[in-house]
């Protein structure tokens, strides 16, 4: 299946912004996970970020704590989550990353938690409390294994750190839009553009941009920025998690749709 | 960037080095930096703001005229006669205790000496805002204390069920004109309320000085909450030397996240001779899975920002942990004391709920003096440790906090 990598070089070459929504595992039960990754892919997703629910989502606002905290109370596992990577990544033509947070990696070693990931077909990975600077052990087990490691970029970082990060990041560099948790805005700090603009001085590596991106306008705004990649997490996971799950499903259905209507 | 390579897997106990932590905050494989991208330049900047005032000598001066005259410092060391008498065998022998008095300080604990600096550190970095997490509301109360001294504004995250069982110093919070900021995530306590005080400063870190209360968190808190609180065992040295011209020979304190315990050992860990025990809650018993025995029981993990022992699952997922003592009802511990475990350099013990109100009562009736639950845990090691003491062993209990705060619970518990 495809890399992160090399489904941004498509994108590229066809002048396209990628759109990358994200769910929470388990929320509200797995099957419906399973269906909501196909639904995502139907409708255009050109990579999926799948959520591990954790206990203590430090980076997390509101809508995403929420989802994991019932993900847990239904009883998902880690274990269940990479056993529906592996079901149904081969049906899927947008590769998968995962986002989870450092300490179950930590708890299963991060070797053996590489391998599972790599072996179940995830392609990509995305930490949100591991600072590069205690990444090393994670970054060279990541490309031992050929899984991509996302490093994210915060409106906060100074000039030396983004060109550090920049340099470490594979599959693409994920830019945090605000100095904040994830969450939806109304709007877009216009500091991303002129950082998106910085970033572009220093590599040529695809930039995602997340955090608060939760409408088509803001999808379009970011690639109208330069970015390569709108990621769009609470604004998807508020709407399955709305009402019965096969209105969940046909809401983020046609969410996804709109949304990738304005990014090709 | 100074990285320290860690193997979490490891099994060998290693040599004990007092220089902790390095450039990165390691102490051994604990501690570290484990926060979103957003708070590093904040900790960057607190680091060099901590670096540049620690030995600066108006800040210190400062510092130390506030400790004196509006903290009360020093704290008595006090020779706990009756106490002591308690404990002695038939023959009249036994240990000598002596509790640090920290409970006299202002605002009734140990908590006031390390907020009272950081919002001196946070005036001079420019930060007007000030945020903190509280579980007993000893920490909450000392950072309100320290915001209304110096006009700062002042937002204090403390569980939902924390504000219920110490609903006294939510009061006292708000006299202080600080808002108390209720969670209700996860069980309503102490690590709830510390994720939502980080989720705040990830969200206005540019204005805001985030007053950790324990010796947990990403570096430099651990290392930064630790000296600020050393004056502790400073006091304590000297004091010693004052009553009987040596060094105590066993220091004893509590430990949820661990400030008490390391403010009062810090100053000691050179000295080989003297024994450091660290006290957990073990809640309803370590066998029952309502305790709050990190150090016990819990396995190397990262929470909060820091590598140190926690309480997690087989996924690696937090659980909750329980204490009839608010202050020790944390999953985690200060990364510090991980390494003070693991290189054997003190002990840990824990003790259940039912002992600790059994020490609350004894030193209330023996001594006068209503301790904290979370200090009532300390005290109620000298059941198991007097017996093992020869005589004349110079104990030395941090006295952390008085127990006004704790009257209402212990007499719901005890049918008062």
């Amino acid at each position: 299946m495809t890399s992160i990598s090399d489904r941004f070089a498509q994108l590229r070459s066809e002048g396209h912004c990628a759109l990358i929504p994200f769910i929470t595992a388990g929320d509200p039960d797995l099957e419906t996970t399973a269906a909501a990754l196909k639904a995502l892919d139907r409708a255009g997703a050109d990579i999926i970020e799948l959520g591990v629910p954790y206990s203590d989502p430090l980076a997390d606002g509101p809508t995403i704590q929420a989802a994991a905290t019932r993900a847990l109370a239904k009883g998902t596992h880690l274990e269940d989550v990479l056993d529906l990577v592996e079901r149904v990544s081969p049906d899927l033509s947008a590769p998968i990353v995962l986002f989870t947070y450092y300490n179950p990696i930590l708890y299963r070693g991060i070797d053996a938690f590489i391998e599972k990931i790599a072996a179940v077909g995830a392609k990509g990975l995305v930490v949100p409390d591991l600072p590069l600077e205690e990444s090393e052990t994670l970054i060279a087990t990541t490309e031992k294994y050929g899984i991509e490691l996302i490093l994210l970029v915060a409106p906060t970082s100074p000039s030396d750190r983004i060109q550090a990060i920049v340099e470490k990041s594979r599959g693409f560099i994920y830019l945090v839009s605000v100095t904040g948790v994830t969450g939806m805005r109304t709007t877009v700090a216009s500091r991303v553009e002129e950082l998106i603009a910085d970033m572009r001085q220093v590599t040529d590596k695809p930039i995602g941009v997340g955090f608060g991106i939760s409408s088509p306008e803001q999808a379009k705004q970011m690639r109208d920025w330069g970015a390569d990649a709108a990621i769009v997490g609470s604004a998807v996971v508020k709407r399955l998690a709305a009402g019965t799950p096969e209105e969940g499903l046909a809401a983020i259905e046609a969410f996804c749709s709109e949304l990738k209507a304005v990014l090709v | 960037m100074t990285v320290t390579p860690l193997n979490p897997n490891r099994t060998d106990a290693p040599a004990y080095n007092p220089n902790v932590p390095d450039a990165f905050g390691r102490f051994g494989q604990f501690g570290g930096k484990y926060v979103p991208e957003t708070l590093m330049p904040a900790l960057s900047e607190l680091e060099a703001a901590f670096d540049k005032y620690k030995n600066d000598p108006e800040f210190n001066a400062e510092l130390n005229d506030l400790l004196r005259d509006y903290v009360g410092r020093p704290s008595s060391l006090y020779f706990a006669e009756r106490l002591t008498e308690y404990y002695a065998d038939e023959n009249g022998k036994g240990p000598q205790i002596y509790l640090k008095r920290e409970d006299l300080n202002h605002t009734g604990a140990h908590k006031i000496n390390n907020a009272i600096a950081q919002a001196l550190l946070a005036k001079r970095m420019g930060k007007q805002r000030i945020i903190a997490e509280t579980g007993a509301g000893q920490h909450g109360v000392a950072t309100a204390t320290a915001c209304a001294r110096f006009g700062l504004e002042c937002i204090v995250y403390m569980g939902e069920c924390d504000m219920e069982r110490q609903a006294l110093n939510v009061i006292r919070m708000r006299l202080l004109g600080a808002t108390v900021q209720p969670v209700t995530a996860g069980t309503g306590t102490l690590k709830d309320a510390t994720s939502e005080a980080i989720r705040d400063w990830v969200t206005n870190v540019e204005t805001t000085h985030y007053i950790l209360g324990s010796v947990a968190g990403p570096h430099p808190y651990p290392m930064m909450v630790r000296d600020f609180h050393a004056v502790i065992g400073r006091e304590t040295r000297e004091q010693c030397q004052e009553k009987w011209g040596g060094l105590p020979d066993v220091l004893l304190a509590c430990v949820g996240g661990g400030s008490n315990a390391m403010g009062l050992f810090h100053e000691f860990v050179r000295d080989e001779s003297v024994r450091m025990i660290g006290v957990e809650a073990a809640g309803e018993g370590v066998k029952t899975n309502h305790h709050a025995a990190t150090l016990t029981l819990g396995q190397v993990g990262v929470l909060h920002g820091a590598m140190s022992y926690l309480l997690q699952d087989d996924d690696g997922q937090v659980v909750e942990a329980h204490s009839i003592s608010a202050g020790l009802d944390y999953p985690g511990v200060g990364p510090e004391h991980s390494y003070l475990k693991e290189t054997q350099r003190a002990e840990y013990y824990s003790v259940t709920d039912d002992e600790a109100l059994e020490a609350f009562q004894l030193v209330s009736k023996l001594e006068g003096i209503i301790p904290a639950l979370e200090t009532a845990h300390a005290f109620a090691h000298l059941d198991a440790l007097c017996p093992k003491l020869e005589d004349g062993t110079k104990v030395v209990i941090n006295c952390s906090g008085r127990g006004d705060k704790d009257v209402q619970t212990v007499a719901k518990k005890l049918g008062m």
